[in-house]
């Protein structure tokens, strides 16, 4: 025990660098620089605003992460229901004072940028549950108590980003607290039951959306029903991605985002211009890249002696992960339209704050991948 | 220990379910890999498609229409460089300054701004208005000084129809301008190349021959981005031009015609008597179409609409007139043939002939005493053929008649405003008036008065088949893809064959039982002109070379009361409206004819007086201008 202590207590700065993750780094690198590039041609090959603020945020996160993998895992352990709820404060003020934005106020002024917590919320519900489940006895991960609180602790964030209104971010992190509870060991039946509840009250649950989240829906459903209007961007994202070819028009030569047919180039369909540009090729090579974060993020998880750690670890890669697939799945027509960025690519800072958060506190895990945590 | 046991075995239910987690991935990443592969490998072609159709528009330019030459190849409908201004909306500074400088410089309407104004909120930014559709030469040098201070604006050169001899063929070729909806759904070709600005054939052969002068239109290709502004072009393909159309007219007898005309209503056809060639056809008053290029103005519109002279109407083709005596040489004709009197057949002319109680004069109050058909024709005695057309009979005339062209459309279907005339005959009388023939009528009939009505053009095919020896002939005004030679045309006529062109066969195409008897109205039109006593001996040319004959006529437009009869009135005296009409037909060189002409001059009084010294001066120039034209026959031939 003693040893342990003073192991981890006696960590250098030195040895801190030296414990960093540098595969997990230069990935995360490699995709920020993409990401600059990628945000130069939404600008149609100038540096206009999206790729200077894009470049500031990163030259300001990036930093940051490095920052939050200083501090010990035992702090972030420490610190996750603290951080949860102030998230939950946080998103509770938007919901009363927050910027109104297209019909949806999600929004807080921070006078140097505008923050969206619902995205912070996304790592926070990881960090709180995984403190939640590295704390509860194995046995009691099935009583009724944890689940009423597991499930609480899901749905309060949940129906207050629903509310801005956020479906994509609402759904993200949904399932983002769900995996933990699948890895904490909750009965398998319980998840396929709440499956079968799940598709039996969709008719209920589709009533109640706002006209255009059912529009969306519909237009997934068939996004030629209405071709200049609902489905518009689904077809436009769909033949910027498959007119890419092989190896793609060429950087800065994507016609469909050039000539600003591509709706929303520089968030959720970020994608969509990669694609057009760098094709079949660049779209796997991307897609190995983000491959390779995730891998590492699991194998940071899999070294850790604490369970904190590991439930951290694994649940942000697939929260990684279902981030990834939600936005492909629907630039490419497989899911119906619902707003969420794809990490890093994308332009705007919460999410990237978030992101950069996450990839700190898993950077900090490996750090102290031996530290125990009580 | 528990504690520790307990640790380890959460672990492994953590990385058990991971491990089915990390399998879930890996399949899920393969599926958005087969759905990238399915989009960019084997549909790439056809999104590739779709995103071109995408950013590439292509924009259709007018189509530059076909020219028209006259036989010798001169232009006389063809197309100028014109000059426009556009204003590019997005990119003026200030618009009101812009307007209120271009007010100044170009002298624009108030109205015109106003609409400028209105088309500037209707469209795009970048979509040019066109200010004005044809500046002078000096206005687009005026605003290309002061360029540098009208920011916005784009000085354009484009190509617009032209007539370059205005007024003279506007009967024969119409116009062009702006289509409206019903024009542009009626044609196809129009429909299919129709580009906003485009002008089409309104009128004349300009409206008939428009699938064949319109042209193809260029394409211009453009890359557009989502809101369809241009970004770059991508390629320009060139339109052809429409075909070329020549027609058989002479644009210097054309030309001679106007000026002979000058100030008079009425027309003139000239026609070659072998091939048909349709010389000239000039309706007169005439006016300008290239007043209709650009909208002509209310102004400008009213003077012509309102002269009382009518120029809007095509007399040529359209003016139905009593062709009056120009008909005798058709009756002397018809009662030849039918051996109802032969030349030494003769009337005593008292002046006036009585049947069944009703008086019918002639126009020699006296009489002309006992005539043959020589001098009856020549001095164009009305009792001689009121005799002679009361023996015939209405309805043997008529036969006769119609073989000669009247009563039915010369150019065919060229012209749609073409009207076929009427020959009377008993049968049509009882059909359409439900009445019975009267043998009064007849007699009226002989002299080319009553229900009969002519056009110009059919009264000088008539004479043209008298001319070339009674042979039908196919008037035609525009040179087909194989111009028939004058010699061989008058060969196979006088081998009593002609080739038509149409059908590709030699037909049987003579008119006469006996060619002696065209012969001797020939004779008789001679006299007419030649001898002492014809009604157009003032008229005629001694040279042989521009010897012509011919048949004066005078055709009432109202009945002539007793009183006026025996005023004996001078033109002056009579009121513009109930002047008789002059007419004239004839043909000429005597000896080998090759041309026959008709004039009309309505209100002009007698035929001899106001119609024949317009053939007298004509003739001359028709004839000079013959061997050039000879020469000419196999210039170019030009399909349509």
């Amino acid at each position: 025990m003693f040893q342990h202590d003073r192991l981890n207590n006696e960590i250098t700065l030195f040895q801190k660098i030296k414990n960093l993750d540098y595969i997990l780094l230069i990935s995360v690198i490699l995709l920020s620089l993409l990401s600059v590039f990628v945000m130069y041609s939404t600008d149609g090959g100038e540096i206009l605003f999206h790729t200077k603020n894009h470049f500031v945020k990163l030259a300001v996160f990036f930093p940051l992460m490095i920052f939050v993998a200083f501090f010990n895992i035992k702090f972030w352990h420490n610190f996750s229901y603290i951080i949860y709820f102030i998230v939950i404060l946080l998103l509770i003020y938007v919901s009363f004072f927050g910027i109104k934005s297209s019909g949806s106020q999600r929004w807080m002024d921070l006078y140097l940028f505008v923050l969206q917590p619902s995205e912070l919320m996304k790592v926070a519900i990881i960090m709180c549950l995984a403190k939640y489940y590295h704390r509860l006895k194995i046995e009691n991960v099935n009583s009724f108590t944890s689940i009423t609180i597991v499930l609480s602790i899901i749905i309060i964030p949940v129906i207050f980003v629903i509310a801005q209104p956020d479906l994509g971010t609402s759904i993200l992190i949904a399932l983002s607290g769900l995996i933990i509870l699948w890895l904490g060991g909750m009965k398998i039946k319980y998840f396929i039951y709440s499956f079968i509840t799940f598709l039996i009250s969709l008719p209920f649950i589709i009533s109640f959306l706002k006209p255009y989240q059912k529009l969306r829906i519909l237009t997934f459903l068939d996004p030629d029903r209405d071709p200049l209007g609902a489905g518009y961007q689904i077809i436009q994202s769909k033949i910027a991605i498959g007119s890419g070819g092989l190896n793609g028009k060429g950087f800065l030569k994507g016609t469909q985002s050039y000539l600003d047919f591509l709706p929303e180039k520089h968030t959720d369909f970020i994608f969509t211009l990669f694609s057009e540009e760098f094709g079949f090729i660049g779209s796997v090579g991307l897609l190995i890249l983000y491959s390779i974060i995730i891998f590492r993020i699991v194998r940071i998880g899999a070294i850790s002696r604490s369970n904190f750690a590991r439930l951290f670890c694994f649940g942000y890669a697939f929260a990684i992960f279902i981030y990834i697939v939600v936005n492909l799945s629907m630039v490419l027509g497989l899911l119906p339209i619902v707003g969420s960025p794809l990490p890093i690519m994308s332009y705007g800072g919460s999410s990237m704050l978030a992101t950069m958060i996450g990839f700190g506190i898993v950077l900090s895990a490996k750090i102290n991948h031996k530290q125990m945590i009580a | 220990m528990i504690k520790s046991n307990s640790g380890i075995r959460k672990t492994d239910v953590i990385n058990r379910r991971m491990f089915i987690i990390g399998a879930a991935k890996v399949l899920v990443f393969a599926g958005i890999i087969a759905r990238l592969f399915s989009l960019q490998i084997n549909e790439n072609k056809k999104y590739l498609t779709l995103s071109d159709k995408n950013r590439i528009r292509e924009w259709k330019l007018p189509p530059t229409r076909g020219n028209i030459v006259d036989y010798f190849g001169n232009i006389i409908a063809g197309n100028l460089k014109v000059y426009q201004l556009h204003i590019i909306p997005e990119q003026v500074e200030n618009f009101n300054y812009l307007l209120v400088r271009l007010k100044n410089l170009l002298n624009l309407s108030d109205k015109r701004i106003a609409k400028i104004n209105k088309l500037k909120s209707e469209l795009k930014p970048w979509d040019s208005i066109i200010v004005s559709e044809n500046l002078s030469w000096s206005q687009f040098v005026k605003i290309n000084n002061y360029l540098y201070d009208l920011v916005g604006i784009k000085p354009v050169m484009t190509i617009s129809r032209n007539y370059p001899f205005n007024d003279v063929y506007t009967h024969v070729l119409g116009y062009v301008s702006q289509p409206n909806e019903q024009e542009i759904l009626e044609n196809e070709t129009i429909q299919e190349r129709f580009v906003p600005g485009m002008k089409i054939g309104k009128l004349g052969l300009e409206k008939r021959l428009e699938n064949h002068l319109i042209g193809t239109n260029a394409i211009q290709r453009y890359e557009v981005n989502a809101y369809g502004k241009r970004i770059n072009q991508l390629e320009h393909q060139k339109g052809e031009q429409g075909s070329k159309i020549r027609l058989t007219v002479d644009t210097e007898i054309q030309k001679a015609c106007g000026e002979l005309l000058n100030e008079k209503a009425g027309s003139i056809s000239v026609m070659d008597i072998y091939t048909g060639d349709i010389i000239a056809m000039y309706s007169s008053p005439s006016y300008n179409p290239n007043l209709f290029l650009f909208g002509i103005s209310q102004d400008e519109w009213q003077l012509i609409r309102n002269n009382p002279l009518k120029p809007l109407i095509n007399k040529t083709l359209s003016g139905l007139y009593s062709p009056g005596s120009t008909i005798k040489p058709i009756v002397a004709l018809s009662a030849l043939e039918n051996n109802v009197i032969d030349t030494k057949f003769k009337v005593k002319c008292t002046g006036k002939m009585e049947l069944y109680g009703q008086t019918f004069h002639c126009w020699k109050e006296k009489g002309h005493g006992w005539v043959s058909l020589k001098n009856a024709m020549k001095q164009s005695c009305d009792t001689y053929f009121y005799e002679v057309a009361r023996l015939l009979g209405v309805d043997r005339l008529n036969i006769t008649a119609e073989k000669f062209g009247l009563g039915k459309k010369v150019l065919g279907d060229y012209f749609d405003i073409e009207k076929k005339g009427l020959f009377p005959s008993t049968k049509w009388k009882k059909n359409n008036l439900g009445k019975g023939w009267v043998l009064g009528e007849t007699l009226i009939t002989g002299i080319g008065q009553g229900y009969i009505q002519t056009t110009p053009l059919q009264l000088c095919m008539m004479t043209a088949q008298i001319a070339n020896g009674g042979f039908a002939v196919k008037p035609k005004i525009i040179v087909d893809s194989n111009p028939i030679s004058y010699e061989d045309a008058k060969q196979s006529m006088e081998s009593g064959l002609l080739f038509d062109t149409d059908s590709e066969k030699l037909l049987d195409k003579k008119l006469f039982k006996n060619q002696k008897n065209i012969e001797i109205v020939q004779e008789a039109m001679f006299a007419s002109t030649n001898e002492r006593f014809g009604t157009s001996y003032k008229s005629r040319i001694d040279d042989p070379k521009y010897q012509f004959a011919g048949k004066t006529g005078t055709s009432q437009v109202k009945r002539i009361s007793k009183r006026e009869r025996e005023l004996d009135l001078e033109l002056e005296q009579i009121p513009y409206k109930d002047r008789d009409h002059a007419l004239y037909v004839a043909y000429g060189p005597y000896v080998n004819p090759r041309y026959a002409l008709s004039i009309i001059v309505e209100h002009g009084g007698s035929g001899s007086k106001a119609a024949a010294p317009i053939a007298k001066k004509l003739f001359k120039l028709i004839i000079d201008r013959h061997d050039l034209r000879n020469k000419q026959s196999n210039f170019e031939r030009i399909t349509v």
